[in-house]
């Protein structure tokens, strides 16, 4: 989000706030959909993306919320919030007869033509999607984040796309490929048709299930909310009031000082592939990988409380993202307070589910196994979910590893530690070597994240101790 | 309600910072304050640049620039510190700080006479105007230069170009001590200032990576040589054809300025080699700066002046081959510059000082 797409977004909260619930709650919808529209970045290199990519969205969710239905049956509201997101789609499409500074996308397409291309794909696909059961549509969204994030995929994508629209299919690269907000609309879209199938999820409308999905403060960089959660808050949605104004103004105030003053600040001495290759000395090399570490965080957890603050506005209360992770004496508590809506969402539909089908098993491999099992491919998977790379591969096991090593520690020293809690000063001490432990762990870990290449990242660990 | 309260607090004490900052002019003291010299090693050269993958900028705070240079270190008991003044070839465009003259120099190690060491400190700034190397001299006087070396060519001298160079017209006190303009009025306040306190923020944090990798340029793979191909062609700036140049067109006043301000410090002079092409027209043009017809009445009327006022002075205008210029006719190679460092030692042995390497082998006595 930018400083005006923030400003925007505070500023309609106020003009929303003022109007009955009933239009609110249309209106939240509507301004979700096409801020999702907004926030999607003009590709220049590939033709039309910024409209195809938030079309895409929308239509996807709409398809998952029909998959959630639990009878199928859809009501009046369900049909209007239909008509009125196709509407918002051609409206956008329609655009084109403004100047193009009042354009919400760059080039928008003929809305007859967009008609024509909704009705030759939606209905087939919907007839389609009636006869699909939920395990696939399952599936199928993770086929489809894997082809986005697999470079030869997403390549092969890109050239497809600039083949339709006349471009050289030859100049295609998988980074053009960049659908904004999809890595968090995947996760909720799962959590969604995972929790239908297992019978935990409540009914949604279609224009609840929609709000949810594209919700426009966490719809780039989370949080991750629950949907169950979520239409506590939407349905009970409070007019705009001075406590709300101000809870939410500080959030936010506090966001924009982390992300744009302190984050951008240390991003200028932050580690990245062109200062890896000139810093001179190790101590040098450490002085960066502060900065990275401190800039990661404070970026992240900034967007997260101007995300949080700009929900306030509206009236929903987002779910909170971090709590002080560096503070954290061992890698556990560290992941229970780092991108937590992330690690909550993992630890429920990847661990457990894994550990426990592990445990189940006939022939059950020794505990160790299992817990080694889950831990790596639960890290794993949140490492490649940022990109398929060897870097985010080991960043995973890196984790996984020390997950997993914090764990046995702490299982076989249960009894020691009752006992040093009878001990103020011992156990300060050891919660102060803990932090500072798991820190540098923490810290050495985004090299893997930090670094594009694996060799240059193992390069870098070495020089860190002086090596290389 | 309190965030009522909270923004008419804000707005308060924004506006009693506001005008504090500029009552009290606190920009000129923000440039004082620095990292450099001491959590970060300070520059070699003066910050200047537009290009963050440098991590470098160029700023208008010449207090600023100044206390980010190493030159701001106490000056040692023991030390013999010898400043260069001049344009982009001083400070080294496409050089690395131990290529320049100043920082080859350096590297020699060389101590004088009397036993002092003798360090050399980089003050070239990139543009060219003896304006600015007035301004950067009056400066540099304040952190006991022992002596300077002044270098300088044809182009600094157009006494209607001196304010070519944006430094001089974003510091109009000190440009005005030397030559009079219609400056703008500056607004002190917070919000007038806030480009030069954002300025001195980047300056700092760029020292973090200047310690950190010791860049201060970017240095491209290639650049299109030095044009030595000319069509006919005799204008050098406002003039269209040859003219005899006296000092109402070339400010040579300034350097007579420079001398009276650097007071018992000596001030050497030197007239920077320049690429003589070899290309067509050669005959008519030395360079793209430089008609012969301009340069030539230039360097007549500068050894003239030198003599009468008695001024150290070395004419190396012609001591450096084509092959070791670079992208421009005044930019050297490191080898054209370890060749012209070379000859500035001349310089030093006209000074009553004598020097030695440090091994205390005698390469000059004067």
């Amino acid at each position: 989000m930018t400083l005006l797409q923030i400003a925007m977004f505070a500023l309609g909260a106020l003009l929303i706030g003022c109007l009955p619930r009933s239009i609110r709650l249309w209106v939240l919808l509507i301004g979700s959909v096409i801020a999702i529209y907004v926030l999607q970045p003009d590709v220049p290199s590939l033709r039309r993306l910024d409209y195809v990519l938030p079309t895409a969205a929308l239509l996807l969710s709409a398809f998952c919320w029909w998959w959630t239905l639990p009878q199928r049956q859809i009501t009046p509201e369900d049909r209007l919030t239909f008509v009125i997101a196709i509407g918002v789609i051609l409206m956008i499409a329609g655009t084109r007869l403004l100047a193009p500074e009042w354009r919400i996308v760059t080039a928008p397409p003929d809305p007859i033509h967009v008609a024509i291309v909704l009705a030759g794909i939606v209905l087939p696909l919907a007839w389609i999607a009636r006869r699909i059961r939920l395990g696939w549509a399952i599936l199928g969204i993770i086929g489809l984040f894997i082809a986005l994030k697999v470079d030869p995929i997403a390549m092969w994508i890109a050239g497809l796309w600039r083949g339709v629209n006349g471009q050289d299919v030859s100049l295609a690269t998988p980074v053009e490929l960049e659908w904004i907000g999809f890595s968090y609309l995947a996760f909720r879209l799962i959590h969604t048709l995972r929790d239908r199938q297992t019978g935990q999820l409540p009914a949604l409308s279609l224009r609840e299930y929609l709000t949810y999905a594209l919700f426009f403060p966490a719809y780039t960089a989370g949080p991750i909310d629950r949907a169950e959660r979520f239409v506590q808050d939407y349905r009970a949605l409070p007019p705009l009031d001075l406590a709300r104004l101000q809870a939410g103004g500080e959030r936010i105030a506090i966001g924009l000082f982390k992300k744009f003053v302190i984050a951008d600040t240390l991003a200028v001495i932050a580690l990245n592939s062109l200062t890896v290759t000139q810093a001179e000395s190790a101590w040098g090399l450490w002085v960066l990988l502060y900065a990275y570490a401190f800039r990661l965080y404070f970026d992240f957890s900034g967007y997260t409380d101007i995300a949080i603050g700009i929900g306030m506005l509206y009236g929903i209360n987002l779910p909170e993202n971090f709590d002080r992770p560096y503070l954290k004496h061992n890698i556990t508590l560290f992941w229970q307070s780092w991108h937590i809506t992330l690690s909550s969402w993992v630890r429920f539909y990847v661990f457990s589910p894994l550990s426990r089908a592990m445990l189940t098993r006939q022939r059950k491999p020794p505990t160790w196994v299992i817990l080694l099992t889950a831990h790596l491919i639960t890290m794993i998977l949140i490492g490649l979910w940022h990109d398929v790379t060897g870097p985010f591969l080991m960043w995973g096991i890196w984790h996984g590893i020390a997950l997993f090593l914090h764990k046995q520690w702490s299982d076989r020293t249960r009894r020691w530690y009752q006992q040093l809690k009878t001990r103020p000063w011992r156990l300060r001490a050891w919660h102060t070597f803990g932090l500072i432990l798991t820190f540098h762990y923490v810290t050495l870990g985004w090299v893997w994240f930090a670094l594009p290449d694996l060799g240059l990242a193992f390069a870098t660990v070495l020089r860190l101790f002086g090596g290389g | 309600m309190s965030l009522i309260r909270a923004i008419i607090k804000a707005a308060v004490l924004f506006v009693l910072i506001h005008l504090a900052w500029g009552i009290f002019d606190l920009t000129p003291r923000l440039g004082a304050i620095t990292f450099y010299n001491g959590l970060i090693p300070g520059r070699e050269r003066l910050p200047y640049g537009e290009d963050p993958a440098a991590y470098n900028l160029s700023l208008a705070d010449m207090g600023a620039m100044f206390a980010s240079h190493r030159l701001a270190q106490p000056k040692a008991p023991d030390e013999y510190r010898v400043v260069l003044i001049g344009d982009s070839s001083t400070w080294g465009i496409l050089l690395r700080p131990e290529q320049t003259y100043a920082g080859q120099l350096d590297a020699l190690k060389l101590i004088a006479a009397d036993g002092r060491r003798m360090r050399f400190y980089n003050l070239g700034y990139p543009t060219l105007s003896l304006l600015k190397d007035l301004m950067i001299l009056d400066q540099a006087l304040a952190y006991q230069p022992d002596q300077v070396i002044w270098l300088t060519t044809l182009q600094s001298f157009d006494r209607s170009r001196q304010f070519d160079s944006p430094i001089t017209r974003q510091n109009p006190t000190q440009a005005g001590r030397w030559l009079s303009f219609e400056a703008e009025v500056r607004d002190p306040t917070l919000i007038g200032q806030r480009r030069a306190i954002a300025d001195w923020l980047r300056l700092q944090l760029y020292g973090v990576m200047w310690g950190i990798t010791g860049v201060d340029q970017v240095y491209p793979v290639t650049y299109t040589p030095a044009q030595t191909d000319f069509e006919v062609d005799l204008r050098w700036n406002a003039f269209a054809s040859p003219q005899p140049l006296g000092e109402t067109e070339l400010w040579f006043e300034a350097l007579r300025l420079g001398v009276t301000r650097a007071g018992p410090v000596p001030i050497a002079f030197v007239n920077m080699p320049i690429l003589i092409s070899t290309g067509v027209n050669r005959d008519l043009r030395y360079n793209a700066y430089y008609p012969r017809w301009a340069y030539d009445h230039y360097r007549a009327l500068y050894a003239q002046i030198a003599d009468e006022e008695g001024w150290q002075y070395l004419d190396l205008w012609d001591l450096i081959a084509p092959t070791h210029f670079t992208d421009t006719a005044v930019h050297l190679s490191p080898e054209g510059a370890a060749i012209l460092s070379d000859r500035l030692l001349d310089l030093l042995s006209m000074n009553p000082i004598q020097t030695l390497h440090k091994d205390t082998e005698m390469i000059q006595s004067g």
